[in-house]
C-alpha cells in the first residue's frame, strides 16, 4: 500500500498542526471537550438526531457501521493504527462528517480536541 | 532429481499459467462469464472512495446519465456528504461512464438497459426496473432484517459482491 509509505501523519502532528492553526499551545487541546463533540446529538437533515457515536458507537475502540451497513473500522488509534495517519484523509472525512452532523465545518480547536480525545481512548 | 524440486516445478508452472490464463483479456467480447458476474473492471479511486461507506457499485449497475447526475451531487448523496476533491471525482465519473450500464461494456449492463428507458437517469440502483424485477420475491420484512438493513447492503445476501459476482448460488440470505 502506498498510503502506509506516503503517510507522514500521525496523531501528534495533526494535533501540533491544529493547535497552530487555532492559536492555542497542544496543551490547550481537551479530550474531554473531544469526547462532547463525539457524543452530542443535533437534529439532522431530516429530522432525526445525529451524532458522530451514531455510526462510529459509543466505544470508539469498537468498530461502527455506515447507514447501508458497511463496517467502519475502529476510529481511535489505539485500536486501528491507520487512523489519523494521513492528513488529507483526515480533513476529507472532517469536511464531510461536520457537515452531516453540525450542519457546518468543525473548527480547528475541534478538530484538535476530537484527535486529542480519541488519542487516549482504550 | 528429487521430488520436492519437481513439485516446486510444477506448481510454478501451474502458478505461471493461472496468472496469465486470468490477467490476458478474455476472448469473450464481454468477459462477464454469464451475465450474472460483472467484469473484472477496476479503478482505484473508486474502490477506495465509494467503497468507504459501501460496496464499491459496479458502473454497470446504471446508464452514464445516472452517474453524471449522481457525480454531480456528491455533498448531497442520500443525505450524506460524500464531497471529493475534483481530480479524484473526475477520474471517479471518467471511468464509471466508461463502464456504464449502456456503455456497451457487459451483459449485466445490457440486461439493466434493457428495462430502462433511453432518457432515464434513476439515482438509485434500486429503482431501476431490473433491480425490482430481479429481487421481486424479497419481503419488506426480508429488507429490514438486522443484518441486511437495505437493499443498498448487497454483500448482506450476495456473499461475493464485492468481487463482482451476483450468480443465484452465491446468495445466502440471513435469518436475522
Amino acid at each position: 500500500m502506498t498510503s502506509a509509505v506516503a503517510a507522514a501523519d500521525s496523531p501528534a502532528s495533526l494535533m501540533a498542526q491544529y493547535a497552530q492553526q487555532a492559536g492555542v499551545p497542544v496543551s490547550g487541546l481537551s479530550a474531554s471537550r473531544g469526547a462532547a463533540l463525539y457524543r452530542t446529538e443535533h437534529p439532522g437533515r431530516d429530522g432525526k438526531a445525529v451524532s458522530c457515536a451514531g455510526c462510529h458507537t459509543a466505544n470508539p475502540t469498537q468498530a461502527g457501521r455506515t447507514r447501508v451497513g458497511k463496517r467502519i473500522e475502529p476510529l481511535a488509534p489505539a485500536a486501528n493504527p491507520q487512523r489519523f495517519t494521513d492528513a488529507a484523509k483526515v480533513e476529507k472525512w472532517f469536511r464531510r462528517n461536520c457537515q452531516d452532523v453540525l450542519q457546518r465545518e468543525c473548527s480547528a480547536q475541534e478538530k484538535g480536541d476530537f484527535i486529542a480525545w480519541l488519542s487516549q481512548a482504550r | 532429481m528429487n521430488y520436492l524440486l519437481r513439485g516446486i516445478g510444477v506448481v510454478a508452472a501451474v502458478g505461471v499459467f493461472s496468472l496469465l490464463a486470468f490477467s490476458l483479456p478474455s476472448a469473450d467480447a464481454h468477459g462477464d462469464g454469464g451475465g450474472n458476474v460483472l467484469p473484472r473492471t477496476t479503478n482505484k479511486a473508486w474502490q477506495q472512495e465509494c467503497a468507504s461507506c459501501h460496496i464499491a457499485y459496479s458502473p454497470a449497475f446504471l446508464p452514464k446519465a445516472s452517474w453524471r447526475r449522481l457525480m454531480g451531487g456528491l455533498d448531497q448523496h442520500f443525505g450524506e456528504n460524500a464531497s471529493l476533491d475534483p481530480a479524484t471525482q473526475a477520474d471517479i465519473l471518467r471511468f464509471l461512464e466508461a463502464n456504464a450500464a449502456d456503455s456497451g461494456t457487459s451483459r449485466m449492463g445490457s440486461r439493466v438497459m434493457q428495462s430502462t428507458g433511453a432518457s432515464a437517469a434513476p439515482l438509485r440502483i434500486t429503482e431501476t426496473r431490473w433491480f425490482v424485477h430481479k429481487h421481486d420475491e424479497v419481503s419488506q420484512a426480508t429488507w429490514s432484517r438486522k443484518s441486511i438493513g437495505s437493499a443498498a447492503n448487497c454483500a448482506a445476501c450476495h456473499r461475493q459482491a464485492e468481487q463482482g459476482v451476483f450468480d443465484e448460488d452465491t446468495v445466502r440470505i440471513p435469518k436475522q
